[in-house]
Formats: C-alpha cells, sequence, structure tokens
C-alpha cells in the first residue's frame, strides 16, 4: 500500500526529464576538453580550445562581444532593478489605485508579446524616430524587457513582507524615508538581489531582440556565437558555451542561495 | 452483539519512532465510539490506519471478522468524513456526494436518487447544485457527512469533524451526529480531542495516550471511575492529592492525606505505599461539619458556578465547584472553611 | 500572481500617496519602449514597402494581401488562396502545439514527482529542473545541433551499437525541430505545475480513494481538475513561445522547416526585406497569442 502521492512511473519520467535536459550541455562540455581539430572525433583531453578562446583568432572578436554583453547585462540589470522596485512598491503598498490593472498588464507585457514581435517592434521604433541602431539601442531594448523579470521577484518578496514592521518603525518616529531605508530595504534585501540576478542572466541571454536592434558591426556575445555557428560549429565555440554554462550555474545557483537565506534568516511570515 | 470493527495489537512505528504501542480494542456494530485524546495520542493514525491510508507495522485489523489490513483504501468498506471535510472544489455538492457511488459503477440514475435521499437526510437538499466553495462551514461538513455515508459504509470514520466549527454549531451537531448513527445503523468511529463532544455523544470512548489505550468504557465509567491518572486530569477536572495507602480491603483503602488526616476512599485495586487520589471539584460542598480543612484563596466567578481555589491544610492545592444560587454565600479569600466529601468522592487512582 | 492583498484598510496604504512618482519609470520605459512600438508595428502593417527595405507612409493592405492572397508571379492571374504563408503559420502552431502536448505528457509526472519529495529532496529536484532554464537558449540549441548531426555524437553512438549503419537524418528535419522545441521549454512546464501540485491538497486524493477511487480514476477525477490552472498555465508558457520559435527551428530546421519566427526574421534582412509584411505577419502571431490567452484566461477562471 502506497500513499496518495505515489504513482508508479513518475520517477523514470523525472529521470527521463533531466536526462533530456542535461545530455546536450554535458556533451557539448565534455567535447570543449576535445585535443583534437576535428570535432567528431576524440582526440583526447586539452584545454587548447580554453586557450584558443582567449588567444585565438577570434579572441578579439569575442573579447569585445563579451565587453558588450557585460557592460549592457550590468547596466540594463541594475536600471530595471530600480524601475522594477518602485514599481513593486506602488503595486504592493500603494493600495488598490486606479489604473492598477492596467499597469500590471503593462510591466508584464514584454511577457506575453513572443520575443520575436518585441524584436521587430522595437526595431521599428528604432528606426522611425531616426535613432542608429547600436549599443544604446541595445541597451533601452533591454532595459525594457529586464523589468518584468526583475519585478517577479521583488513584488513576491515585497508581499510577503508584512507592513506593520514599517508601521512599528513609524510608531517609533521613523519618516517614511527613515522607515524605508532601515527597515523595508534590508528586509527586502534578498528579493533585490535575486531579481537583479534574474535580469543580468536574462539580458545575458538574450538574442532574439539582440540580434534585430544591435546594426551592423556591434556584436554581443549570443550573437557573436550565432555568426559562428552559422558557419559550423567549431570546438572554440564549445568552449565559449562551456564557460557561459558555468557561469550561469554560478549564478543560479547564488541566487539560489541568497533567497534560501533570506527565507531562513528573516522568516518574515509570523 | 456483532463486533465491527477489531483492532488486535496494532503497532504503528515510523522510523524509530513509534506511534502505536500495541492497541488491542473492539467495537460493536451499530454504536457510536469514540477515540479521545490530546493531539500526538494515535488517535489519528490509528483511524487513519482502519481507512487504509497508513499500513500496520504489526498486528490486526478484522473488519467483521475479516482482516483488511493488506487492502488498498478503495477496497475497503469504510468511509471517512475528513477533518477539513476534504470537498472536491470542482464539483457541485450534489457530484460530491455521488462520487463514491460513481467509483462503485451505480449507474447513473441511481447515484442521483442516493445522493438525493443522503442530501435530504443532512437537510441539503436545496443546495445540491451549489460548488463547495459557496457553502459556510457547517454546510459543508454536512456535505461531506452525506458524501461519505451515500455509499452505505460498514463503519462511517470521523476524523475531528467538528473541530473547524464555531461553538453553537459545534454544540447542535453533536446531538444531530449521534441522532445519525442511530438512524442509519451504521458504526461511528469518531476521533476527538474534546472531551465534551466525546461525553455527549459516544456509546464507548477509548482514551488514548502516548499510543496506548488507557481506558475503554461508557462515558460515565471514564469520568467516574477513571482507572489512572491521565484519564481522571484528561477528562474533566480533578484535584489530585498525593497519599500514602496504609490498608487496602473490599475495594476500599484507607489513606494518610499530606496534612497527616486518615480518610477512607473508594480504590478499584491498589496496593500500598504512595498512591494519588482523585476527588472531583463538584463533589464537595462546604459544611461546618466537612472532613476537610481548607483556606480559600480566591473566589472565581463563572456564571453558573463558582470556583473556590483553596489550600488545603498540608498545602495542597484543592479547588470547589459550588452552584451560583441565589442564596450561595460565597466565602471571602482568607477565610477557614471545612469542605465534606460525598459518599464515594474520594477515588484511588491505580496510575 | 502577485498583487495587493484586496482586505488591506487604506490606513495601510502606504506608499498611496507618492504611486504617481512611483510608477513613472515603468510607465515611461515600457510605455515608450514596448508599448508604442508595438502600435507602430500594427500601424507598418498597413504602409508600402520602400524597395530599398523602408516604408512609404502610404496606407495599403499589400502585406495582408501577399499573405494570403496568390496573384501569380506578376501580379495579373486571378487571385487564389496564397498557402505558402498560411502553411508556415499551420505547421507553426502544430509544432508548438505538439510540443506543448509532449511536455505536458513529461512535465506533469516530473512536477508531481518533485512536489511531492520531502522539502529537502524537493529543492534540490526543483533546482536541477531550473538550472537548464538559466541556460543560455543559443548555447542549448547549439548543443542540441551539434548532437544531432549527421556524423554527431549521436549518430555515432547509435552506428556504435550497431542499431543503425548509416546515419539518420535527424538535423534540418521536422522531428530535430520538435526535440529543439521541447528542449528549450521543458522547465517552463514544470515549473507552474509544481507550484499547483505544491498547493494542492491531498487529503483530496484521501477523500477519492476513500469513496473507491483507483489510483488512476483519482489521478483523472481530482488531481488534474483541481490542478488545471497550473496546467493551463504551463501549456501556455510552452505555446507561446514555441510558436514564435526562432533558434530552434533556425539552426535544428534548416531551410525547408520554417516557423513564423523565421518568416519575420526574413523579412527584416538587408534590402531583401519587406518591413510592412514582416509587421503584418507579427501583428497576426500576435493575434494568435492573443486567442492562446484569452483561451488560458477562460481555461484558468475556477467554476463559480
Amino acid at each position: 500500500m502506497k500513499g496518495v502521492r505515489h504513482y508508479p512511473g513518475f520517477l523514470g519520467i523525472t529521470i527521463v526529464c533531466l536526462m533530456v535536459l542535461y545530455f546536450p550541455l554535458m556533451v557539448v562540455a565534455v567535447y570543449s576538453f576535445n585535443a583534437s581539430t576535428s570535432i567528431t572525433a576524440w582526440g583526447g583531453f586539452s584545454l587548447r580550445w580554453y586557450v584558443d578562446v582567449f588567444t585565438g583568432p577570434e579572441a578579439e572578436r569575442f573579447g569585445l562581444a563579451t565587453w558588450n554583453s557585460i557592460t549592457i547585462a550590468l547596466i540594463a540589470a541594475s536600471l530595471a532593478t530600480i524601475i522594477a522596485t518602485a514599481a513593486a512598491l506602488a503595486m504592493i503598498r500603494g493600495g488598490r489605485f486606479r489604473g492598477w490593472k492596467a499597469t500590471y498588464g503593462l510591466i508584464n507585457l514584454p511577457l506575453m508579446v513572443p520575443e520575436i514581435v518585441v524584436a521587430v517592434a522595437t526595431l521599428i521604433f528604432f528606426s522611425t524616430i531616426g535613432l542608429r541602431t547600436g549599443y544604446l539601442t541595445v541597451l533601452l531594448a533591454h532595459i525594457t524587457f529586464c523589468i518584468p523579470f526583475a519585478y517577479l521577484p521583488i513584488a513576491a518578496r515585497l508581499s510577503g513582507i508584512e507592513p506593520r514592521y514599517e508601521q512599528a518603525a513609524r510608531d517609533l518616529y521613523a519618516t517614511q524615508a527613515q522607515a524605508f531605508r532601515l527597515i523595508l530595504l534590508p528586509l527586502l534585501g534578498p528579493g533585490l538581489v535575486s531579481g537583479w540576478l534574474l535580469a543580468f542572466i536574462i539580458s545575458l541571454d538574450d538574442f532574439i531582440i539582440t540580434n534585430f536592434v544591435k546594426g551592423a558591426g556591434m556584436e554581443t556575445l549570443p550573437t557573436a556565437i550565432f555568426g559562428s555557428v552559422k558557419q559550423g560549429i567549431k570546438p572554440n565555440i564549445m568552449a565559449i558555451s562551456t564557460l557561459m554554462l558555468g557561469v550561469s550555474v554560478l549564478f543560479v545557483s547564488l541566487s539560489y542561495l541568497i533567497n534560501q537565506r533570506g527565507r531562513s534568516s528573516a522568516s518574515i511570515k509570523e | 452483539m456483532e463486533v465491527a470493527v477489531s483492532i488486535r495489537n496494532a503497532v504503528k512505528r515510523y522510523g524509530a519512532v513509534t506511534a502505536l504501542h500495541g492497541v488491542s480494542l473492539d467495537i460493536a456494530d451499530n454504536s457510536f465510539f469514540t477515540l479521545l485524546g490530546p493531539s500526538g495520542c494515535g488517535k489519528t493514525t490509528l483511524l487513519r490506519m482502519i481507512a487504509g491510508f497508513e499500513e500496520i507495522t504489526e498486528g490486526e485489523i478484522l473488519l467483521f471478522g475479516k482482516s483488511i489490513a493488506s487492502l488498498e483504501p478503495n477496497f475497503r468498506p469504510v468511509n471517512t468524513v475528513f477533518q477539513n471535510y476534504a470537498l472536491f472544489p470542482h464539483m457541485t455538492v450534489l457530484d460530491n456526494v455521488a462520487f463514491g457511488l460513481k467509483m462503485k459503477n451505480v449507474d447513473p440514475a441511481t447515484r442521483r436518487k442516493r445522493a438525493g435521499e443522503m442530501l435530504e437526510l443532512v437537510h441539503l437538499s436545496a443546495l445540491s447544485e451549489r460548488m463547495p466553495t459557496q457553502l459556510s462551514g457547517g454546510q459543508q461538513q454536512r456535505v461531506a457527512l452525506a458524501r461519505a455515508l451515500a455509499p452505505q459504509p460498514k463503519v462511517l470514520l470521523l476524523d475531528e469533524p467538528l473541530s473547524a466549527l464555531d461553538l453553537k454549531l459545534r454544540q447542535a451537531m453533536r446531538v444531530e451526529l449521534k441522532q445519525m448513527q442511530e438512524e442509519t445503523g451504521i458504526t461511528f468511529l469518531f476521533v476527538t480531542h474534546d472531551q465534551e463532544e466525546a461525553l455527549t455523544m459516544s456509546d464507548r470512548i477509548a482514551v488514548m495516550s502516548e499510543g496506548r489505550v488507557q481506558q475503554i468504557g461508557s462515558a460515565r465509567d471514564i469520568y467516574e471511575t477513571p482507572s489512572n491518572r491521565f484519564v481522571a486530569q484528561f477528562i474533566g477536572q480533578t484535584n489530585l492529592i498525593e497519599v500514602d495507602v496504609t490498608r487496602v480491603h473490599k475495594g476500599k483503602a484507607d489513606v494518610v492525606l499530606p496534612s497527616g488526616q486518615g480518610l477512607t476512599c473508594s480504590a478499584a485495586a491498589a496496593s500500598l505505599g504512595r498512591h494519588a487520589l482523585s476527588i472531583r471539584p463538584e463533589r464537595v460542598t462546604i459544611a461546618t461539619r466537612g472532613e476537610l480543612k481548607a483556606v480559600v484563596e480566591r473566589v472565581v466567578y463563572m456564571g453558573s458556578e463558582l470556583q473556590l481555589l483553596t489550600r488545603l491544610d498540608g498545602g495542597t492545592a484543592f479547588s470547589v465547584r459550588v452552584q451560583n444560587a441565589v442564596r450561595t454565600e460565597v466565602p471571602e479569600p482568607g477565610t477557614q472553611i471545612r469542605l465534606k466529601l460525598e459518599e464515594g468522592a474520594a477515588r484511588l487512582l491505580t496510575d | 500572481m502577485v498583487g495587493p492583498a484586496t482586505d488591506r484598510p487604506s490606513g495601510e496604504a502606504t506608499y498611496a500617496r507618492i504611486v504617481r512618482p512611483l510608477l513613472l519609470p515603468t510607465w515611461l520605459v515600457i510605455g515608450t519602449l514596448l508599448l508604442l512600438p508595438v502600435l507602430l508595428m500594427v500601424v507598418y502593417a498597413f504602409l508600402t514597402k520602400e524597395f530599398r527595405g523602408g516604408v512609404e507612409w502610404k496606407f495599403t493592405l499589400a502585406a495582408f494581401e501577399q499573405f494570403f492572397i496568390n496573384r501569380g508571379l506578376f501580379g495579373d492571374e486571378p487571385a487564389q488562396i496564397e498557402w505558402t504563408y498560411i502553411n508556415i503559420f499551420w505547421r507553426s502552431i502544430w509544432q508548438a502545439a505538439l510540443a506543448t502536448l509532449l511536455c505536458l505528457l513529461m512535465g506533469f509526472p516530473a512536477a508531481w514527482y518533485i512536489a511531492t519529495r520531502r522539502p529537502e529532496t524537493r529543492t534540490i529536484w526543483l533546482f536541477l529542473i531550473t538550472i537548464p532554464y538559466w541556460v543560455n537558449l543559443l548555447i542549448r540549441t547549439v548543443s542540441l545541433r551539434f548532437i544531432l548531426r549527421d556524423n554527431g555524437p549521436l549518430n555515432e553512438a547509435l552506428i556504435a551499437i550497431g542499431i543503425i549503419t548509416d546515419p539518420l537524418p535527424i538535423l534540418n528535419s521536422n522531428l530535430a525541430v520538435q526535440v529543439g522545441l521541447i528542449y528549450s521549454y521543458l522547465p517552463f512546464m514544470v515549473l507552474p505545475i509544481y507550484a499547483a501540485v505544491e498547493r494542492y491538497n491531498f487529503t483530496l486524493s484521501e477523500a477519492a480513494v476513500d469513496l473507491y477511487a483507483s489510483r488512476w480514476q483519482t489521478l483523472t477525477e481530482i488531481v488534474i481538475p483541481v490542478v488545471k490552472p497550473g496546467i493551463v498555465a504551463g501549456a501556455i508558457l510552452v505555446f507561446i513561445p514555441a510558436l514564435g520559435a526562432f533558434l530552434a527551428p533556425d539552426l535544428l530546421g534548416g531551410a525547408k522547416n520554417f516557423m513564423i519566427g523565421s518568416l519575420i526574421d526574413e523579412q527584416f534582412r538587408g534590402s531583401q526585406g519587406n518591413w510592412p509584411f514582416g509587421a503584418a505577419v507579427s501583428v497576426i502571431l500576435m493575434t494568435l497569442v492573443l486567442i492562446a490567452l484569452l483561451l488560458q484566461a477562460r481555461g484558468a477562471r475556477r467554476p463559480s
């Protein structure tokens, strides 16, 4: 007699899911250490393609693309986090105001519209107002679609913090600004961090929109990789992919740990 | 009388933790049987074992003489009223009630009719097309009852079904549940931590604590003649006095109170030495010729009664309840009074 | 969905007075950089194509005509239904729907299994499922392309075991696109269902079993209807991006297995592009998405 939670075969399907999700990544990670120039044959373990990433003929192109990707992600994630925090304060703590639903829809608009449509619309807009596509247009587009990703964890965290903490501070003679800075902001911390990390990853990850609004000559890491892959998958691409994989895993783990610690330390509810 | 459920030496272990230490009890057919105990005493585990949601580690469960321990819950002819009702939120009241019949492949016409009858039994016919979320707590409770009764189980299991209701509704439901048991003739096995609930409805009560049955008997049995200290304290209020037993003879015992005073009391079976004496606060009156001397420390007004918190000679705290009649004279705190024990009020416990 | 508590007294609405300034940046950024562009895109769909790839501000239905109607190579033949683009849409819808279904068949059991673990192990499982979701989609698609190649690891392994003698031409097929879509969006299915199962009251299952339902009857009669909002949310989260997917069809499907994403992309490439037509295809895609969202809103609404 097994409990009502048990269904035979569900564990097997879960494992299949994980295998489907991980198998390609692991194969690429393994092949990135391939000594052979041919991507098909295994020629022993080597770090030569990692060296090639930093010193090879494409090193400068990828270096510049990486610089663009990281600076754009840093700026876009930071601005999106600030904008999303302000929005979350108004939406969660501002009571029910006129246009609440419309604003909610607006914040989530980047999630509802298919990415390719966002890309088209943004390109048309920049072209119409006569803004030359390049670094700035990519940055503006990234800030926009990062907002909902930053908003989600911040709003979730904020709605878990009861207003009575700020009320207690106000009762003890704090001004609203002091209550925000000394009470709410520290409690909100983990939400801000995971919101920022999420936005950062999303920005780093983006290909479709960037590809539309970047214009000629400017590259981010994903567009540079895409350009290379179109010519055929070379081993250095696998090394770059594995490095990016590592960065993603690191960031997710970080975000996860911060959230866990935030949850256990502040145990906001009751 | 036929035995509906028979538990033989049931043991339940979760890893190193033992929830039930060899429980044995028989539940008569067509009776209202209650498992009473504080939370964590194992009563719900026992109920869930009968329903089939918990595996029995050792022992036997017999339903009308047949072992059901190895059957999946959906093959056991018992139905449960769950604590928070567990009404299916996506089905109407009628569909909820008819669900068991549907699963037993009863034809649609019959199950509609039968579900309708059940709703009539619980006075909810008018609400049959509502969704559960549109019902009050009391109404949901009735639907849960109708749903569990509809497949005509051999035994109905009720897992603290009244605990989510407010006091007034709870009191009304007690009477109704007992009536319903008598009307349907189905054996009800009721689990509760509320002694008043247990006392008012049950034909027999098993008092449980720490995975063991402490006493089985009628409401009167367990209240009047608690077999041990736990039962005496858990059921109603009582004063426990540590005494020395000096002589035991024919259901009586001579004991010495902490004040040094001697007393003869009733005792089922006791050995010499230190034991607890139980005296219910309402079995004591203030009387000038009373055998116990006490000082009033505080008077608590409780509406229909007054509670006097006193201290006996010898230092034992002792509470007394008196009816709040017009003529009742209330002693002031600090006054010396004498207390008279009613016949059989003092009862020696076997621990 | 995170919203304000509706029963909160107005006195607790601590930021009520400064709502407008706080929301200003959001309105400004998303309003100008997304809402306005989308509206502008709708306008573009009705403009005239300029031969160098831009537009002329003359209103016309040409883009939509091009999509639906075929008048022959020189535009002088009688109007017929143009099947090229409808077929691309049809293939995209079909592929996206199939991917959604397969993701559901794999994702539901996985979500259920994870949600029914003990809390400590649950977070580990969940973590494992979420990691690929955060790995760059381009990299994931590239890795799949690498594996599925004619002389890639998958074919080599199959030949080595002796199941096949010649490599299977998986890459550049509808099958490869389908695998790519499932692989891209599977976590989107698992997470909302997981959230729904985590909130599920398992006593309902016990009540069903107590009332003689078998394990599978409990699943179909009780569990699935009760967690349906999570299933619908997951289906939407897979279907919408799959419908407009660009990377999977482009990198795995090759030229013959065009989906909507590639069709749109092509319209904005260099001088061969056709912006009004690209905008029109986007508008049609957005309409489909809107329909899917409306269906979801209907599906998610609890029976009242």
